[in-house]
């Protein structure tokens, strides 16, 4: 169905209704305990195994940063870290948190768990791949985590792992079963993810209820669906890279091994190519920031509209800008890459492609602010993580546009600038949308509010303090302190007081980190005792919140699934008396409601 | 109310900051001040969108939180608005971009009087060559390096046996005088860099990449290694001092070249073998 105006997206005249196109599909039943929690096919279940795994390495991922902080501002209180501990932990701490916390929690988690029930489908269309793909992704968090203990530890080469470091004896791991491991569960992980991913995007292509055009899907799902395509091209680039250095490693090939010559000793290697590396991970790495980000920009545009009871401003606007995000993202990537050593002419057309991905995601940010204007805003704890995105992304997007201008890039690059940016962009702002979606979609699956004293102690700690690391640590970049040092307080460069942000930095981290247990206390004990939650507690359009059951069971939906009408943001629609529609309710059933333009 | 103050203060906190903050790039010692101006451009322009933005926003949370009777607007679309901001970013966008290209222009062309001098990185310290009076570097290959002949220096080749080797010690360059700064490494990345200078440039073994610059007033600065190198990254530093010409000269009178280098190995038939391909050149 070709969309015209917003009234056959919102509105489609007369209810015309597709014939169903693919036949309903037989369910899978659970017959034991093992087969209904465990070795579960429901993607729901999958969904939250998928997030409590995220959660759990990320909290290992949490504590190497406080380590970090403790070492950089008060290395008398962790005498046991040396440099090569530091670099493990900097290493580890960066890939959980990339790959293993956020891109699993966003496809993985909220995917599972919300696309099936927002397309209005029983389930995903391939569910035993699905659930494989979850133990595969568990498989790969206890290969990374195994190397901890090995002899040597984990790798410390710095989450980006270029080569020739990576796989020599001067990096921690480089030379034992650190970095092999590393490699290895990358390696897996990109397996399991691309069975979960198959299943996402073919399930929002071909499992969408009657009605459900692409047109009317939520944006949290465009978000997803587009993140999923993204993850699908990028992630191979990062297999390949992997395997070729992990035969770089063992066999002695050259792939990215050029003729070096070690504390002395000439190496076997010659002639490959440690640029090329760098290539292969950023054609992965730069996409993998919209895997987050994407999924992010898609919730968060529900939970502003939800909240503030009005309809997204420029719904098609907000898909195309995630469409073209999504696309411009590969043509991006070595903007990481301008002191490289890559060709300097590169810097010319990347520094152009990345300023023009400044333009849709510009637009986003308007339309959200947009949709404030005139609203009617609920400061419910959804509500107030989403505008604690706002100001976190505005303000780690701004800093992009410093280190995407080449020239502007080259005395910030390796700085604290470049640590502040991403942490703020892809750090803080997708975790706040994170959190708020927690507090949004806790009483779909367990039917009860988290408690809303502890909600708000935990937005305003984690908003305000997070801000207060990241914000000054910008200025630490502007002085010229460099990334990745163990310790740096001889350098006469850096004024004292350098010392002194730097102890304020790491005693707010310790702050903000702490109060996530306030989080996991609260998660724990409302989901058996929180308030009960009617259904859909926030009176929102879209399918999810319309299930039979509370939560939902398995199948999602009853005897007939839902057919749909219009678009998932008719809040407020002039003439009608509840101040929102449902997706599945048909013009008829509400003849007073005249959405027009205005 | 309370969440829009909040919100108004964490910007106007933010403004405050940044124009009291006293961490604040270092004065700058080499021609590239332009960087520091299209790092001020970018402050006005990106600073400007986050208020805006960021001060909207908290008038919104002010201004339209729930009140029971409150009717929310239903504006789907305003193609308008829209093209308006589509536009008015795009120029913002151009605004950064263009003077931008037009720096990274100047920082990858070289200018033809500028003297080459080499910095060879390694785990984890830094050494330098400089061409000598003919002004040419001799070539080099690190299947060369041996403990006698650290730089991989071609034996074969001329042009080397008067290159001036500097190993993990200070460097001195002459004021107004521009260098471009050839990099080599031979073991892993390294990354060369002087934050007065503000240029900077990652060494990649295998090739030789390069900045340029001039540098601009006499002094005494750290060179920090900026890309992550193994274990010891964080103490590979070193020292770079810009001299007056004169000074320069003095210093230069003091350093050994390459001949006189393999010399003191007592290495003289291998320099004698030098020696002669130069005559018959």
């Amino acid at each position: 169905m070709t969309a015209d105006s917003y009234e056959d997206i919102a509105v489609g005249k007369g209810d015309p209704i597709p014939a169903l196109e693919v036949k309903p599909q037989e369910l899978y039943h659970a017959h034991s305990f093992w087969t209904k929690w465990i070795f579960c096919q429901d993607a729901k279940v999958i969904g939250i195994q998928y997030s409590i795994t995220a959660i759990a390495i990320g909290l290992v991922a949490l504590v190497l940063s406080w380590l970090m902080r403790l070492q950089l501002a008060f290395p008398e209180l962790v005498p046991f870290l040396g440099a090569a501990e530091y670099y493990q932990f900097v290493t580890m701490h960066g890939m959980i948190m990339v790959i293993y916390l956020l891109t699993a929690l966003f496809l993985g988690g909220f995917g599972n768990f919300l696309i099936p029930l927002m397309v209005g489908a029983r389930d995903m269309v391939f569910p035993y791949v699905n659930m494989v793909s979850y133990w595969v992704y568990l498989l790969a968090v206890i290969v990374l985590a195994a190397s901890f203990f090995v002899p040597g530890g984990p790798t410390g080469a710095g989450w980006t792992l270029y080569p020739p470091q990576a796989i020599t004896s001067g990096t921690p791991g480089g030379e034992g079963l650190g970095i092999i491991l590393m490699l290895v569960s990358l390696s897996i992980f990109v397996v399991g993810f691309t069975m979960g991913g198959l299943n996402y995007v073919i399930t929002i292509l071909q499992a969408r209820t009657r009605g459900m055009t692409l047109m009317r899907m939520p944006l949290t799902i465009w978000g997803i669906f587009t993140a999923t395509v993204l993850a699908l091209f990028a992630f191979p680039a990062l297999i390949v890279s992997c395997i070729m250095m992990t035969l770089d490693n063992l066999l002695g090939t050259s792939f990215f091994m050029p003729a070096i010559v070690e504390f002395g000793e000439q190496s076997e290697y010659s002639g490959g190519s440690p640029i090329l590396f760098q290539h292969l991970f950023w054609f992965f790495g730069h996409p993998e920031v919209y895997i987050v980000a994407l999924p992010a920009f898609g919730i968060v545009s529900d939970l502003i509209s939800v909240h503030a009871r009005k309809n997204i401003f420029g719904y098609r606007m907000m898909v195309w800008a995630i469409v073209i995000i999504g696309a411009l993202s590969f043509i991006v990537w070595a903007h990481h890459m301008y002191v490289a050593g890559m060709n300097p002419w590169f810097g010319f057309f990347f520094a152009t492609t990345t300023l023009i991905i400044a333009v849709p995601t510009a637009l986003k940010v308007y339309n959200w602010v947009i949709t404030l204007w005139k609203g009617n805003i609920r400061l419910t704890i959804p509500m107030l993580f989403a505008l604690g995105f706002i100001v976190t992304f505005v303000n780690g997007g701004i800093t992009g546009l410093f280190l995407g201008n080449v020239i502007v890039d080259v005395p910030l690059s390796d700085t604290y600038f470049v640590v502040a940016h991403f942490h703020m962009v892809m750090g803080i702002a997708p975790v706040l949308v994170v959190f708020g979606a927690i507090y949004h979609w806790f009483p779909l699956v367990t039917g009860r509010f988290l408690h809303e004293g502890m909600g708000k102690f935990h937005f305003w700690v984690s908003f305000l303090g997070s801000y207060a690391i990241y914000f000054p640590m910008h200025y630490l970049g502007f002085v010229g302190v460099p990334r990745r040092y163990y310790e740096m307080y001889d350098s006469e460069f850096m004024a004292v007081s350098t010392n002194y942000l730097n102890q304020f930095i790491t005693v707010m981290a310790i702050i903000v980190g702490f109060t996530q247990i306030i989080f996991l206390y609260n998660i724990i004990t409302s989901a058996k005792f929180g308030k009960k939650a009617e259904k859909n507690p926030w009176k929102a359009c879209s399918l999810e919140w319309r299930t039979p059951e509370v939560p939902p069971g398995h199948g999602n939906f009853g005897e007939d699934l839902p057919v749909v009408y219009r678009w998932a943001y008719d809040f407020n629609v002039p003439g009608a008396k509840e101040d929102y529609i449902p997706q599945d309710i048909g013009p008829s059933q509400v003849p007073e409601a005249k959405a027009e333009h205005t | 109310m309370l969440v829009a103050l909040v919100l108004f203060l964490v910007i106007i906190g933010s403004i405050i900051f940044h124009f009291w903050t006293p961490w604040w790039w270092t004065e700058v010692a080499s021609n590239w001040g332009n960087i520091d101006g299209t790092i001020i451009l970018t402050f006005w322009v990106t600073g400007a969108v986050f208020v805006a933005v960021c001060l909207f926003m908290s008038y919104c949370v002010w201004r339209f939180e729930y009140k029971k009777d409150q009717k929310a607007d239903y504006s789907p679309e305003n193609p308008k608005l829209e093209w308006f901001l589509t536009i008015l970013t795009t120029i913002g966008v151009c605004a950064l971009l263009a003077p931008g290209l037009i720096v990274w222009n100047k920082y990858v062309s070289v200018p033809e009087d500028a003297v080459d001098i080499e910095v060879m990185g390694q785990q984890w310290f830094w050494n330098y060559r400089l061409p000598g009076p003919d002004g040419k570097l001799g070539l080099t290959d690190l299947r060369n390096i041996s403990d006698e002949n650290p730089f991989g220096m071609n034996l074969e080749d001329p042009n080397g046996l008067d290159d001036i080797l500097i190993e993990a010690d200070d460097l001195h360059i002459p004021i107004n005088q521009s260098v471009k700064v050839n990099l080599r490494s031979i073991d892993v990345l390294h990354d060369f860099y002087v934050p007065q200078f503000r240029a900077k440039m990652d060494m990649v073994p295998g090739t030789v990449t390069y900045y340029w610059f001039t540098p601009t007033r006499t002094g005494d600065f750290e060179i920090l290694c900026m890309e992550y190198c193994g274990t010891g990254h964080y103490s590979m530093k070193g020292r770079v001092l810009v001299d007056e010409q004169k000074d320069y000269e003095d210093w230069l009178s003091e350093q050994m070249n390459f001949k006189e280098y393999m010399a003191s190995l007592n290495k003289s038939d291998l320099i004698q073998l030098a020696l002669k391909k130069k005559e018959s050149n």
